[in-house]
This record gives structure tokens, sequence and C-alpha cells, in this order.
């Protein structure tokens, strides 16, 4: 996979490298500065799960191709004490109503696809994804 | 913690200087509700056009900040988010309760005083 960035969470100083090279990526591979906003703010979400549940963890951020499409994918790995209900955590009752649960379902809204798998004791992986398209915002905004 | 608090007569005014971590944001949120209580201030402009991101943790300890002064009868302004930011935020469904926004901080500034 070409530009695969690494980057190690185990503090929140990592998280803010992680969020950072997620940007650096996603600007390489030719997203929008808006996108590469969303990537970033979906990464620092993630990110914080792994130190506040897990404790460490990796990241990595890499570019996608597939199907014809260009893309970018972040893979979020723990060894934690993983969701037991992977789709709660996805849902918007559950986040508004702890505050605190917030992240993954924030993650939902900024990234393209979202992929959670969890397993209680084992840890989690969450796999996000953002497709390179015409960028509505961005062309709003003149910042495209 | 890469953020300077000035006081400016009655207000306060705190420049986010780079990104910061969960860590530097709750310095932040707690350097802020103490000096805005010491000094009695009758408000706050927070500048964070330095921030790359505004995620759900700076989002709610901003708003922390700005829902305790508003018990205390300060105003929070924020000023300076980026667009993309903003529009990060907004897709997020992220607010600033209880915070007023401006443009920068002499639109900050204005707010207050004017």
């Amino acid at each position: 996979m070409r530009d695969e960035i690494r980057v190690r969470i185990a503090s929140d100083a990592d998280t803010v490298i992680a969020r950072q090279a997620g940007r650096d990526v996603a600007l390489r591979l030719g997203f929008s500065r808006t996108d590469a906003t969303f990537i970033a703010t979906a990464i620092s979400e993630i990110a914080r799960n792994i130190t506040v549940h897990a404790g460490e963890g990796e990241i990595t951020v890499g570019g996608l191709s597939e199907d014809g499409r260009n893309g970018l994918i972040v893979t979020a790995r723990d060894e934690g004490p993983g969701i037991p209900d992977v789709p709660a955590v996805l849902r918007d009752d559950y986040s508004s109503e702890l505050g605190l649960g917030m992240g993954l379902w924030g993650a939902t809204r900024l990234m393209d696809e979202i992929d959670v798998s969890s397993e209680p004791g084992k840890g989690t992986t969450v796999t996000m994804k953002k497709w390179r398209g015409f960028d509505e915002v961005g062309s709003l905004l003149g910042t495209g | 913690m890469p953020v300077s608090i000035l006081k400016q007569g009655a207000y306060l005014i705190a420049s986010v200087q780079s990104a910061l971590t969960d860590t530097e944001v709750i310095e932040l949120r707690d350097s802020l509700l103490e000096k805005v209580a010491k000094h009695r201030s009758r408000g706050v402009v927070v500048d964070v056009a330095a921030l790359d991101i505004i995620d759900s943790f700076v989002a709610r300890s901003l708003t922390t900040v700005a829902r305790t002064n508003r018990l205390r009868g300060a105003k929070t302004v924020v000023v300076g988010i980026q667009p993309e930011v903003a529009v990060a935020m907004s897709h997020f469904g992220l607010r600033l309760d209880d915070a007023y926004t401006a443009l920068d901080l002499e639109a900050g500034i204005q707010l207050l005083t004017g």
C-alpha cells in the first residue's frame, strides 16, 4: 500500500501525531483540505478511544484503490477490553446520552465507510474509509 | 501549554498557539476558569485559529468553559474557527453551546465591549 504511515498510540501526544499524519497522507493523495480535516478529526476520536479504553494500540493510514475508486483507509487496532455491543455505540442515542461515547459515532459522520470488529477481552479494530470525489463543501468555501 | 492568556481590563484573551493534546485542552479549560474567577472577568475571548481540529473533546471542554462563565455572568467568545474545522464540526453535529462566536480576535473583543 503506497503512502502508508503507522503511528503507535500510547498517549494523547501520539493522537496529535496520528491525526496530523492522517491529514498529510490525505493531502498527498489529493483530498481537499476540508476532507483532510474530516479525516484528521475522525482519527482524533478513534485514537482517544485507544488511549482511554485500551491504553495503547496503533493507527495506520494509507492510500486505497478499489473498483476504480481512489481513497484513504485508516486502521486503528488495540488489544484492550473490547466493545460488548458494537451496534449500540454507533447509534445516535447512545452517544448523545453518554457524551463520552461520541467518538465512534462522530467518525461515522465524517468518513464514508466504517467497520468495527471487537471481541470482549481481545481488543478492537476500527477500519474507516474515505473516497475521493467531488468536494461539494470545499467548492462552496473556495478551499477545495 | 501552548496557549497565552492575557488580562485586558475586565476581559481575558486566550490565544492558542498550536495544535493541542487532550491534556493541554484540560489545562486551558482549568486555567481559564481559574483566571476568570480570580480576576472577576466579565468576558473571555478564546482564539482557536491555530487549532487543526475541533473534535468532541475540544468542543465539550469549550462548552464547559462557556457554561461555567455564563453561570457566573461572564461571556465566552470563541474566535477564529477555521472554515474546514467549522464544516467538520457541523457534519459531526458538534456545537459550542453557551459560547458566542466571532470571525477573529478584533470582532470578538468588539462583541464583548460593544
